[in-house]
């Protein structure tokens, strides 16, 4: 709690326990009956003084309609009534204290939730340990720190700046960015992301950005103006409250003069006293703050629920449209798969596997293509550089090179052919690699991109989490793009898309969705950019130290698992369901008690726990989307 | 131009009368109160001094919340 909120909580007990005190004392017809309003007058002023003073304000800025005025009004009235009729000074003093008993409450609760969610998102760093060339440490403000500078992280600090390990090895908790617990190893030549915590060994960092332009900067950034961007229902709120308390505050007007009215026209007595009270009933219950103050919290803490398991959304507005989601739209290369290729399978080979594998990767040593990589990845050993000789490349369509003396050819089926060959067709799916040696054909390696491990359970999810259809696109072959499609289960697939007709593509399905339901699209973020802004709902991954996409993307997942795009989607739900119950929930006891005040029912105390109660409740219920499963 | 300023302010309503209140300042293009981050991210015309557009729209706000500041 802060100084204002003890300072309120002192007025509390004091004038609690004076309207205890109060009530033994036997004030009744003391002074002319004087002394007991002056009493109770007291109390009220110790808790209600600065509720008084801001009503007033408010009158004085042509600003009349708020809570505070509600509430002054409502209490005044009812100590007036007190002293004219009824001699029951203590509901005017309760009804205040109560009041203040609920605010307390709210601005404790909000500041707890504000304080959690800026924990989750503790990954700012304090200061940064530059290492000068005469090999002495100095402390600086990571602000200060250039591009290219070697800074120190010792095990227990965050990596303050982006940079490449450039001496020593470490495990990296990545939590805070990425919602991994599984610590990632650095060694030398590695990029450290500012944001990680540096677990085990000293690392020396050269920094690569600036600070401002760092991760950890960004991220920051990111999730702290994420509530800006405000959704529906939010919208709904302000414009509600706007109408809502003026049209209160008449209603009770009209409530206390048409009553008696209504009354004296029957021939009844009008009452005059009783529907005043009835009037100012209906004021205290009518207070919205229970609506206002618990939808955004529950998206704030829903936002920051979703930040603690690696998923960033950059507004409340995205929230909303991801749970809505009913068609979720993926590229296939690095979403769904690795983006990787690996080396599936040696077929036909005329002599053993490693051998041919050997021969293919010394062949292939000098070519930066991603074909010559991974196969130098799937051998996996050091290559003697020193045996190949005379290497030659054919551009679009492989690799002849010399080696141990060996003619040795390796590319696709053209080159075969071209060395007057006939290659053996693969029946698997993927890139294949044939190869020759010394004049006579010797096997092929089939080279795939391999689907991400939880890539199918993940689509899986996405169906019982109520999305209806999955939809694949992709640049890649359609024989390759049908089988991913097939393995994963999902619905559609389009093929061999360039970047522009996959735009249409999304185009199409975003004409063929109904009413209120929405699109996302799930891409990597690197040349999804068009189709990332175009969709309902742009999510992008794998965008730890990407910066295009945590730009175009409207909702961020750290890491590449797709299993996090299900995680966003039931969060999302999770919050939305939040806030429609808040909604329902509140306005539907008010409008109860708003009816039973009318009616004279329901009395002044019934009316502050609709008031409290109601917020209390609602507060308990939105923190609720903090939590993620 | 556009920057963020750190507010302190009670209750979301009042945050909400405070972007109001904010927004019809002149010299404002557009302002955003974020009640959960305690902000104002506040976009100035073109050609508007932020140094004298915010006591501006502070006192604006005031007007509407009293309870209300705005540290710039």
């Amino acid at each position: 709690m802060n100084k204002k909120q003890k300072n309120v909580l002192a007025r509390i007990l004091i004038s609690g326990a004076l309207l205890v005190l109060l009530h033994f004392l036997p004030l009744d017809g003391v002074l002319g009956g004087w002394l007991k309003p002056l009493c109770y007058l007291v109390p009220y002023l110790i808790i209600g003084h600065d509720i008084l003073r801001k009503a007033w304000k408010g009158i004085k800025n042509r600003q009349p309609f708020d809570e505070c005025f509600l509430m002054a009004v409502a209490t005044i009235g009812a100590f007036a009534l007190a002293a004219m009729k009824t001699g029951d000074y203590v509901e005017a003093v309760a009804v205040m204290l109560f009041y203040q008993v609920g605010e307390l409450f709210q601005s404790v609760a909000v500041g707890k939730s504000r304080r959690s969610i800026s924990a989750l998102m503790d990954i700012r760093p304090d200061s940064a340990t530059l290492l000068k060339e005469d090999g002495s440490e100095e402390r600086v403000d990571p602000d200060e720190v250039e591009i290219g500078s070697l800074l120190v992280v010792r095990p227990g600090e965050k990596i303050p700046i982006d940079g490449v390990v450039v001496e020593g090895e470490s495990a990296l908790n990545t939590a805070a960015l990425t919602g991994e617990s599984v610590p990632r190893t650095v060694r030398p030549g590695d990029a450290a992301l500012s944001g990680c915590v540096n677990l085990s060994g000293v690392l020396q960092v050269r920094t690569t950005q600036e600070f401002g332009e760092s991760t950890a900067s960004k991220i920051l950034d990111l999730v702290e103006n994420a509530s800006s961007l405000k959704s529906r229902s939010e919208a709904f709120i302000t414009r509600f409250a706007r109408v809502y308390t003026p049209a209160v505050c008449y209603a009770a007007l009209a409530l206390a003069i048409l009553g008696p009215l209504v009354s004296l026209l029957f021939g009844d007595d009008p009452r005059w006293l009783e529907w005043l009270m009835r009037a100012l009933t209906f004021l205290v219950i009518s207070c919205p703050c229970a609506l206002v103050i618990s939808i955004p919290l529950t998206f704030f803490a829903g936002i920051g629920g979703a930040s603690r398991a690696g998923v960033l959304v950059k507004g409340s507005t995205y929230l909303e449209a991801l749970a809505d989601a009913s068609t979720v739209v993926f590229d296939k290369t690095g979403t769904m798969t690795e983006g990787v290729f690996e080396v599936a399978g040696v077929h036909h080979a005329d002599r053993p596997e490693e051998e041919l594998l050997e021969l293919a990767a010394l062949a292939e040593s000098h070519s930066t293509h991603p074909i010559s990589q991974s196969l130098r990845r799937a051998w996996g050993k050091p290559l003697d550089l020193s045996r190949v000789t005379d290497e030659e490349e054919i551009g679009g369509e492989g690799v002849m090179a010399l080696v141990d003396g060996l003619q040795v050819a390796v590319g696709n089926e053209k080159l075969m052919r071209r060395l007057g060959l006939e290659p053996v067709p693969c029946r698997a799916v993927g890139t294949v690699a044939h190869l020759a040696v010394d004049g006579r054909y010797a096997g092929h390696i089939l080279i795939a991109d391999q689907v991400k491990p939880n890539a199918a359970v993940a689509v899986e999810q996405l169906h019982r989490a109520g999305v209806k259809k999955t939809v694949m696109l992709t640049g890649d072959r359609a024989n390759v793009a049908q089988q991913v499609a097939e393995r994963l289960g999902i619905d559609e697939v389009r093929a061999e898309l360039l970047p522009a007709e996959k735009v249409a593509e999304v185009e199409r399905l975003l004409a063929e969705k109904t009413g209120r339901q929405t699109l996302c699209f799930v891409g990597d973020g690197i040349n999804d950019a068009p189709v990332l802004t175009r969709a309902d709902v742009g999510i992008a991954m794998g965008a730890l130290g990407s910066d295009a996409a945590v730009e175009a993307a409207d909702i961020v997942l750290m890491d590449d698992d797709p299993l996090k795009i299900a995680t966003a989607i039931r969060i999302a739900r999770k919050c939305l369901r939040i806030v429609r119950q808040n909604i329902v929930f509140a306005l539907g006891v008010k409008a109860v008690c708003l009816l039973l005040g009318a009616m004279g029912i329901a009395g002044m105390w019934l009316a502050i726990f609709a008031d409290v109660g109601v917020m209390v409740i609602a507060v308990l219920n939105a923190i609720r989307a903090l939590k993620v499963k | 131009m556009k920057k963020t300023y750190k507010i302190e302010v009670d209750c979301a309503n009042c945050a909400a009368k405070m972007e109001e209140a904010a927004r019809k300042t002149e010299g404002v293009a557009s302002a955003v109160v974020n009640f959960m981050a305690l902000k104002m991210i506040v976009e100035f015309q073109e050609g508007a001094d932020p140094k004298k557009v915010m006591p501006l729209v502070l006192a604006n706000c005031k007007k509407v919340e009293d309870d209300c500041e705005i540290m710039f």
